[in-house]
């Protein structure tokens, strides 16, 4: 691909950030990104070492009553008023110089962030690279009216950060590089983008003009009062820009769920297994330090419960045009898009305690993330916190577009519910280990199979915790089979699907032998095949060709 | 009478149901170099001199019984593994296909992979001492996989660098991002 290295015009660039030049981040950002910290700190060693210091400045021992009454009977107060004047002048000029020297400029190629006094640091990411773009908003910056924007790049520490910048100016960057990744070089005009399979809000529909300005952008207040009334309409709308994103979300998690969802959890059953071997323990007459030991672990859990339900509480999940949009958070907010043909394999899973109450988890695979859940990214794997039977179809319709007909709809039926065993009232459309494999698995046997449909490839286990599979065949890694002296002699094997790292991992354990190499046959081609005609690198295009089916896999540059 | 470690068997064989785990009519598996059982059996003998040591030290000075069982359990174990080591390394082999790269390993504990060429990130070479005082070298095929995809032992210093070589030209031709 030749693409020019200075971007064409965009469809609607919203900022003119994207121009390739160098710019620069919120002024508040040194003190946002650990200012505060450092100040609290500075504060409170002065606030309990003040004596010392002086004994250290002065060198005198006992001088008698408060240090400030000493310093102004001294009549040292224009030295003292100095060296404060020095201390707060050095705090601005590190602070201006480290917001000075830290710059990120945008173009129709790469992102890319300098920062650093002594230690420059520069870091660079090839936007047809992007694995996903966060918009982040923790809960001090958001109330200074600021949020950090996420673009993750394959690799286990692979972001590039710009934190921070006004709400407003990260909503519509987060945009524009999205457009500019998704390889969109000129507006769509409406009839084209009416005739394409492109969702009912698709932002080009609405065109620029539309963006509502309710809220003015940070810098534009006149009074205390305006600002005061911006900050507090932007702490309460989730997405600052209803152009830029759906405001509807397919699924809604009643809190009531939510907490449900989280109470419900191994943790609990592990708190309960504690607080009955405290008790027992207690009855059988020990002595109290086991209650000493134990007791701040279970009030801490507390703390674990709840901000667990505050991560996850307001979740939204939309379709746009730049790929999935997730969002969550009460207090802290954060906001992922993830672009077509990000995600590397799908978990839909029902833990045994859910079950009555038939609710499902979805995670996912991303190259993004790959070292799992990091502290900027709590709950980043995770697509669906809890959801019906009814939200994880929709779900895996925005994150599976073309899975979308009958049969594939009844083959993530059955890979939910279904199994070998006919009494389970659905059929099954599974390819499923033989019945000897009941030595092996005794329990879960009768739902372990697999399957392949539409590029993508599904995989049923587990009873105790129900588990269905997916991986995007265009995404697959490779695929391995394995066989020990157990399973040969029961004419068994295993099979994995090899995908990035993740909470998702798609091994099959038990399948009969010559299936196993069917599937390795099968699985060997058809990822070679789909990863060819894969065009979701740079997704806008595949969706201006021609064909009328825009179905990221089939369609072809 | 056919070799039972050949990796590739006659035709025939598919036609009666086996309990292997065998691909057949794949094409030519390609072996490493028959030197590598060297490396190998240097590794099992270090490790057994090691671990045994370590037990008799533990059985003579401190006079701890469980000690000896543990350095005879590892002894035998040695032995058995020497015993089976040119078996196990005729069982390595690779074939490059069309599109993608098949390996195999393992009699007791088998294993194929299949990784398209498209999916390399990058191509590590690595020679340990023994290896290359033998003129041998590890060449490892790196994916964006959580698991290490394909990593083929003992080939001699030249076939690794061209298979490289060739390997980093496939996956040009068939790149697919991630």
């Amino acid at each position: 691909m030749s693409e020019p290295a200075v971007p064409a015009p965009l469809a609607a660039p919203r900022t003119d950030h994207t121009d390739g030049q160098w710019h620069r981040l919120h002024p508040a950002t040194p003190l946002l990104r650990g200012g505060i910290f450092m100040v609290a700190v500075l504060g409170f060693v002065i606030a309990n070492l003040r004596e010392r210091l002086i004994d250290l400045f002065l060198g005198e021992e006992n001088y008698g009553g408060d240090p400030i009454d000493e310093i102004y009977q001294r009549g040292g107060t224009g030295w003292a008023l100095l060296i404060i004047a020095g201390v707060l002048l050095v705090i601005i000029v590190a602070f201006y110089l480290s917001w000075r020297m830290h710059t990120f400029r945008i173009n129709g190629e790469v992102v890319e962030v300098r920062s650093g006094l002594i230690f420059r640091s520069n870091r660079k990411a090839r936007l047809d690279r992007v694995q996903g773009v966060n918009l982040a908003r923790p809960l001090i910056p958001r109330l200074f009216g600021a949020a950090r924007l996420d673009i993750a790049v394959a690799g286990q520490d692979g972001n590039v950060q710009l934190s921070y910048l006004g709400s407003k100016l990260a909503d519509d960057l987060r945009r524009d590089i999205l457009h500019l990744a998704s390889g969109l070089r000129q507006a769509r005009a409406p009839v084209v983008a009416a005739d394409a399979v492109a969702p009912p809000n698709d932002p080009a529909l609405t065109g620029d003009d539309a963006a509502p300005t309710l809220i003015g952008p940070p810098t534009a207040h006149s009074t205390l009062g305006n600002f005061a009334a911006a900050r507090c309409n932007e702490f309460v709308a989730s997405e600052l820009d209803p152009d830029a994103a759906p405001p509807e979300s397919v699924v809604r998690i009643p809190p009531g769920r939510l907490i449900g969802s989280v109470v419900l959890s191994g943790f609990t059953v592990f708190l309960l297994l504690a607080g009955i071997g405290l008790i027992v323990s207690v009855i059988a007459g020990s002595s109290g330090w086991v209650l000493v030991a134990v007791l701040p672990g279970l009030i801490g859990s507390v703390g674990y419960y709840f901000s667990r339900i505050t991560k996850q509480l307001r979740f939204t999940i939309a379709g746009t045009a730049d790929g999935v949009r997730v969002g969550f958070g009460l207090l802290s907010t954060s906001s992922q898009t993830l672009p077509p043909g990000r995600i590397h394999a799908i978990k839909v899973s029902q833990p045994i305690l859910w079950r009555r109450l038939g609710w499902w988890q979805i995670s996912i695979n991303t190259a993004g993330h790959a070292a799992g859940a990091s502290a900027n990214n709590p709950t980043s794997t995770v697509l669906l916190p809890v959801g019906t039977f009814a939200d994880v179809e929709k779900v895996l319709e925005l994150a599976l577009p073309g899975f979308t007909t009958d049969t594939h709809g009844a083959l993530v039926e059955n890979g939910m519910l279904g199994g070998r065993r006919v009494d389970v009232g659905v059929a099954d459309f599974y390819s499923n280990a033989p019945p000897r494999a009941v030595w092996l698995r005794p329990f879960s046997w009768w739902r372990t199979g697999w399957a392949v449909s539409g590029n993508v490839a599904l995989i049923r286990r587990g009873v105790l915790s129900r588990d269905l599979i997916l991986i995007p065949l265009a995404r697959m890694q490779g695929v391995s089979v394995k066989q020990g002296p157990i399973k040969r002699r029961l004419r068994l094997a295993s099979a994995d699907l090899l995908a990035v790292a993740g909470p998702v991992t798609a091994s099959l354990s038990v399948i009969d032998v010559d299936e196993a190499l069917v599937l390795f046959k099968w699985m060997s081609t058809c990822a070679v095949s789909s990863a060819l005609a894969d065009t979701s690198h740079r997704w806008s295009r595949a969706e201006e060709a021609p064909q009328p089916a825009a179905d990221q896999y089939g369609a072809t540059e | 009478m056919p070799d039972p470690d050949d990796l590739n068997p006659p035709e025939h064989a598919q036609v009666e149901p086996s309990e292997r785990l065998d691909l057949v009519g794949v094409g030519e598996w390609k072996r490493v170099s028959p030197k590598y059982v060297l490396v190998e059996i240097v590794g099992t003998i270090l490790f057994g001199v090691v671990v045994c040591g370590g037990a008799s030290l533990l059985w003579l000075l401190l006079d701890a019984t469980w000690a000896l069982w543990v350095g005879i359990a590892v002894l035998l174990m040695t032995i058995i593994n020497l015993v089976f080591e040119p078996r196990r390394v005729r069982s390595i082999g690779y074939l490059l296909r069309e599109d993608d790269l098949l390996f195999r390993r393992g009699i007791l504990f088998q294993r194929f992979v299949a990784v398209p060429y498209g999916r390399m990130q990058l191509i590590d070479i690595t020679r340990g001492p023994v290896a290359r005082w033998l003129g041998l070298a590890d060449l490892k095929f790196v994916t964006a996989a959580a698991t290490a995809g394909v990593s083929i032992p003992g080939l001699p210093e030249a076939d690794a660098e061209s298979l490289r070589d060739r390997l980093v030209e496939l996956a040009e031709i068939r790149r697919a991002g991630l």
